[in-house]
């Protein structure tokens, strides 16, 4: 242990960290959250009330979900463009079986698995046709919201169900039901992210495939795995979206797609792949979910929303630009 | 001396044997029965032009092609690689010119790359950061000067450092051929010394190591044994004591003929 620079193992102290352009990237979703309530607390002291943190919470579940398997796909260096009309395939599924009727339980598990396959089928495609991820998952958006309204005729189907009611309603304290599984999930994904060989296969896989291959690691599999998993979340999302509006929709949910995209950007995911976090995407959710709510109890017209929206998620983008 | 009793022939059987190896892609001959073969402690240079076939003999070797006819022995005993993991299970790491670091991971999730340890909770299996970080800090600090500070991503790392990652990489894990294609070709002249050095130490911890290398000083500087190819063909060997950079340049250029 002669060497001076094995000392030097341990990471650097915080205090040059919080010098580096690239810190603040890398906590920027953060940042811009914690600015945000601040904002909005002064220009309106309802925000911070605890029945809209609870109201808040409970409609970032559904976004929460949807970005950590959009983080799974982009640090594969991928997309998945399909992943809202995959969530409206899933709630459609849901809705038809569970008037079939089959029960909820089983409604549920069809719903799940239906977007499932329809993560595969662009797992596959991807991998084996070599046919960009864009061009696939565009297709599947086509495809899935189409399969959509022809399951359902286009017509929506009112679901009142006690277990999917409390889903919505219920939950521990100012923490609903559907923001404490979505927090599961981002839990579960951290820990497959950083602490499984999968999960350095799949940054390895996106940082540099070729070394990834050189290295014998299927990349092909840790693809199809990815969209996989981002069909699975987008039918768990199904779930907590059908339980929140009482219905099943055929309906086209773009803003969830753009959403998801954007909560990952914000989270300091590279979009090149390789590299990103759970918890930035998480805070991304959090921090547009916060940003709409803010402005509708300002009284700012909807329609300036998805300007707000557009704005904030361009200015991640620029600042990803600094990240080391 | 007498017609060329090969100075410093050492004895025993060598590690690698490669006889009559061929292989073609379509019309092209890129290796015509080249035989040659590497020993134990051991630096065995490969040399000759851009499309000798250095690099489709070291593929062959390490099980990315598969030879069209000749064997290839490895350790006494006859290999049919399917894949490079078939290699690398039989003890023969590759250093690909481009290293094949992922720049994103730190150094210990690179020399762990595919071969995570992990621990078991129940069903689950949990990759052991600690003890791989542990290991890892163990295998740069073996092969010394310059050591990378483990934690740190390899983006962040010199040249010289990645190559050394690199071959660290490859001759951990009980590996006993090390294949080197081009170490130093990107490197500057104080990063080159200290990989030849990172090369030295490998050969005397009892590794075979197989050097390309376009740098005939460095051939003559660092290997025991030279094996020159020309146009698909290996067209002579010399004990690196017994020749001189002259004589391998004839070799290589075809002016010498064996």
């Amino acid at each position: 242990m002669a060497n001076a620079t094995l000392a030097a193992d341990d990471r650097e102290p915080w205090t040059s960290r919080l010098r580096d352009a690239g810190f603040w990237a890398e906590w920027a979703a953060l940042v811009g959250l914690v600015v945000l309530v601040v904002v909005f607390q002064v220009l309106n002291p309802t925000f911070l009330s605890t029945g809209n943190i609870a109201s808040m919470l409970l409609a970032a579940a559904i976004l929460i979900v949807l970005a950590v398997g959009q983080t799974f796909v982009i640090a594969t260096a991928g997309i998945d463009l399909s992943i809202a009309s995959t969530m409206t395939l899933g709630a459609v599924v849901l809705g038809q079986a569970y008037s079939a009727p089959w029960g909820l339980p089983l409604s549920c598990l069809l719903a799940v698995v239906a977007a499932a396959l329809a993560g595969m089928v662009n797992g596959v495609i991807i991998a084996w046709g070599r046919i960009a991820d864009f061009i696939v998952t565009l297709g599947m958006l086509s495809a899935a919201s189409g399969l959509a309204l022809i399951l359902a005729d286009g017509k929506p189907v009112t679901i009142i169900d006690p277990a999917l009611l409390a889903l919505s309603t219920g939950g521990l304290g100012i923490f609903g039901w559907s923001f404490v599984i979505a927090v599961v999930v981002a839990l579960v994904a951290h820990a497959v992210l950083f602490h499984t060989r999968f999960g350095t296969h799949l940054l390895a896989t996106g940082g540099a495939p070729e070394s990834a291959r050189a290295m014998g690691i299927s990349t092909q599999r840790v693809k199809i795995a990815v969209y996989t998993i981002s069909g699975t979340l987008a039918g768990l999302a199904a779930i907590l979206l059908v339980a929140r509006i009482g219905a099943a929709e055929p309906a086209s949910n773009t803003s969830f797609l753009l959403n998801s995209v954007a909560a990952v950007v914000l989270g300091g995911v590279s979009l090149f792949g390789g590299r990103g976090t759970i918890i930035g995407p998480v805070i991304g959710a959090l921090l547009l979910v916060a940003l709409v709510n803010g402005l509708t109890l300002l009284g700012v017209s909807q329609f300036y929303q998805p300007l707000a929206v557009g704005v904030v998620v361009v200015l991640a983008a620029l600042l990803t630009r600094f990240q080391r | 001396m007498t017609a060329r009793p090969n100075p410093g022939t050492p004895a025993g059987e060598p590690l690698l044997d490669c006889r009559g190896v061929s292989l073609a892609f379509g019309s092209v001959r890129a290796l015509v029965d080249v035989s040659l073969s590497a020993r134990e402690g051991e630096i065995t240079a490969i040399v000759g032009d851009n499309g000798a076939g250095k690099s489709t003999l070291v593929r062959c070797v390490s099980g990315i092609h598969r030879p069209d006819s000749g064997h290839i022995e490895f350790d006494g005993a006859e290999t049919s690689f399917h894949s490079p993991e078939d290699a690398r299970e039989a003890g023969i790491e590759t250093v690909h010119q481009n290293l094949a670091l992922v720049e994103d991971l730190t150094v210990w999730q690179n020399l762990f790359l595919n071969r995570e340890v992990v621990r078991r909770l129940g069903p689950l299996a949990v990759l052991d950061r600690r003890a791989m970080r542990a290991r890892a800090k163990e295998m740069v600090s073996k092969l010394a000067v310059n050591v990378p500070a483990v934690r740190s991503r390899v983006r962040r790392l010199s040249g010289g450092q990645r190559q050394a990652v690199a071959i660290c990489r490859a001759a951990g894990f009980s590996s006993r051929l090390v294949i080197m294609d081009e170490p130093t070709a990107a490197l500057g002249v104080q990063e080159t010394a200290r990989v030849e050095e990172l090369i030295r130490a490998l050969r005397d911890e009892g590794h075979a190591v197989m050097l390309i290398s376009h740098n005939f000083a460095q051939v003559i500087r660092l290997s025991q044994q030279v094996w020159v190819m020309r146009a698909g063909r290996c067209v002579g060997g010399r004990r690196t004591a017994g020749t001189t950079g002259e004589e391998i340049v004839a070799l290589v250029t075809g002016a010498l003929n064996r």
